[in-house]
């Protein structure tokens, strides 16, 4: 049985609920299904507004949903649940906690700040190249060292899912880069699943096991489009042929370019 | 020395010094009577010689004024998590609190001398009360205004309701706090003075008022000086607090 099970998920936001001048009903998300096995990464792909954030609230128990089942590890899904670590694009550190104490904050809400849990924070520090920081404040450390510290703080209760909205979204293409190698690593470490959001293509290929391609209306998932890049990838793999071929299937499955059928044969004409 | 750190010390002392020179000169070339403006060698001398009134008289309405921003802290801040955290309570109480703040405090002065007689109550009372409403304002809106990823982050790892408030909202909070705390203890120096005004018979306020009544402007002025000396350790004072309490807030202003 797969780790993960979402099953007809559909949120409908009621006219009422919207902001006035709301002719209808809002439907946030039509009909999602698909499935992930453990240690897997999934990247959900599409343009705002196409419901791949509010399908990840839904999975986290953040948002409920109008109907559909979502199962993780067996479990229907009804509320959070300790199993998943959520980040956010903004790293939402707080300013009031060192480097340590923020990757340690899940800990305290669950009342198991103890020893075991300070070592694992200073090896998780240390994996993401942050050792030496653990006594610094979040304001002292550039975008992508804040992030990385807001990865920790996902990792630090050993969850089996990561949930990551938009992770990467407001750092420069470099750093960006790194933090997709450095995510493929954790992954390698911990086996946990990653369900990432993004509207980067070629960010959502060269990470996942599968990509979900959103439409946005009707907001549903256009395109489940498995990737076959193999376990080890480097920067250079976004210049092979499988690569490519997935980016174009993907932008085909977004409607920025026509069938690739068609095309080719325009060229031959 | 670098020459940044001698122009931020040696500049603001010339500025003093030429503002000081042109009053001394107005007073010259006006001939004014020193019980319209005295010049600041006057003043100068006014302080030196009853620096131990001001002192004695500064102690008794520094003492009103921290009493009644305590209290404003006590009663404020409270109240404002009542009314950030509980759609009920707000629903109560805001418009209230909203109407109240357009009331000008200073105007119930004279009623609060009814109440509470020429002692430091009043003082203290209309202190508080002017203290009291950037203190609830700023409060709220600190409280009311968490990044949402925090509360998020919070609700994703089932925290209480309490852990929210003592671990995410409250310091999240606490800058907007102590921007209200400093508005509040300057308000509240001019409150302990009104009280002074209206009806007291100590404190510089109301030695501000018999210099006047005699004509010995000087001394006025000495008074003036030594509220404001006043005024600004009181301010100090939030500011040191601020340190104790929140040494994470980032320097105000960066430099790059």
């Amino acid at each position: 049985m797969p780790f993960g099970i979402i099953k007809n998920a559909r949120k409908v936001f009621p006219q009422n609920q919207l902001s006035k001048g709301a002719k209808q009903d809002l439907i946030a998300l039509d009909d999602a299904s698909f499935e992930f096995e453990e240690g897997e990464i999934v990247s959900l792909l599409g343009p705002s507004g196409c419901g791949k954030t509010t399908l990840l609230r839904i999975i986290a128990g953040l948002l409920s949903r109008t109907s559909g089942e979502v199962t993780i590890g067996g479990k229907s899904i009804d509320g959070p649940y300790e199993d998943y670590g959520f980040i956010f694009q903004s790293p939402g550190l707080m300013p009031w906690r060192s480097v340590i104490d923020n990757v340690l904050f899940p800990m305290d809400v669950l009342k198991s700040n103890d020893a075991n849990a300070k070592t694992r924070a200073m090896d998780l520090l240390q994996l993401v190249g942050l050792n030496g920081f653990e006594k610094a404040r979040p304001h002292q450390l550039s975008g992508g060292m804040q992030q990385r510290v807001s990865l920790c703080r996902a990792l630090i209760h050993k969850p089996k899912l990561l949930l990551m909205d938009e992770p990467f979204g407001a750092l420069d293409e470099l750093t960006r880069m790194e933090m997709n190698d450095l995510l493929l690593r954790i992954r390698r470490e911990t086996h946990a699943s990653v369900l990432f959001v993004t509207h980067s293509i070629s960010e959502a290929i060269y990470l996942a096991d599968k990509v979900l391609v959103f439409s946005s209306r009707p907001a549903r998932i256009a395109l489940n489009l498995p990737i076959d890049l193999g376990n080890e990838r480097s920067q250079s793999t976004r210049f092979t042929n499988a690569f490519m071929q997935a980016e174009r299937r993907a932008s085909e499955a977004l409607g920025i370019i026509k069938p690739e059928v068609a095309v080719s044969q325009g060229s031959q004409a | 020395m670098n020459r940044s750190s001698f122009e931020r010390i040696f500049y603001p002392f010339l500025g003093l010094f030429l503002v000081l020179s042109f009053w001394q000169l107005v007073c010259i070339a006006w001939k004014m009577p020193s019980a319209v403006l005295p010049t600041p060698i006057d003043v100068a001398m006014a302080i030196q010689k009853h620096w131990v009134t001001l002192l004695v008289e500064g102690w008794i309405t520094l003492k009103a004024t921290l009493y009644g921003f305590a209290l404003a802290l006590i009663l404020g801040i409270p109240l404002a998590v009542g009314v950030a955290l509980f759609p009920r309570i707000n629903l109560m109480f805001y418009p209230i609190l909203i109407a109240l703040q357009s009331v000008p405090k200073v105007a119930l002065a004279p009623i609060l001398l009814v109440w509470l007689g020429i002692g430091i109550e009043s003082k203290l009372a209309i202190a508080w009360l002017v203290a009291f409403f950037p203190i609830i304002v700023d409060t709220s809106a600190g409280l009311q205004s968490t990044p949402r990823e925090l509360l998020e982050l919070a609700r994703s790892l089932r925290s209480s309701r309490w852990q929210t408030f003592t671990m995410v909202q409250f310091p999240a909070a606490l800058p907007f706090i102590v921007t209200g705390a400093k508005v509040a203890v300057t308000l509240a120096v001019i409150g302990a003075v009104i009280g002074e005004f209206v009806g007291a018979s100590e404190g510089l306020g109301f030695l501000l008022l018999s210099a006047t009544s005699q004509i010995n402007t000087a001394l006025a002025f000495a008074s003036l000086f030594a509220l404001s000396i006043m005024g600004m350790l009181a301010y100090l004072l939030v500011v040191f607090v601020e340190k104790l309490l929140a040494p994470w807030l980032p320097p105000e202003i960066p430099h790059h």
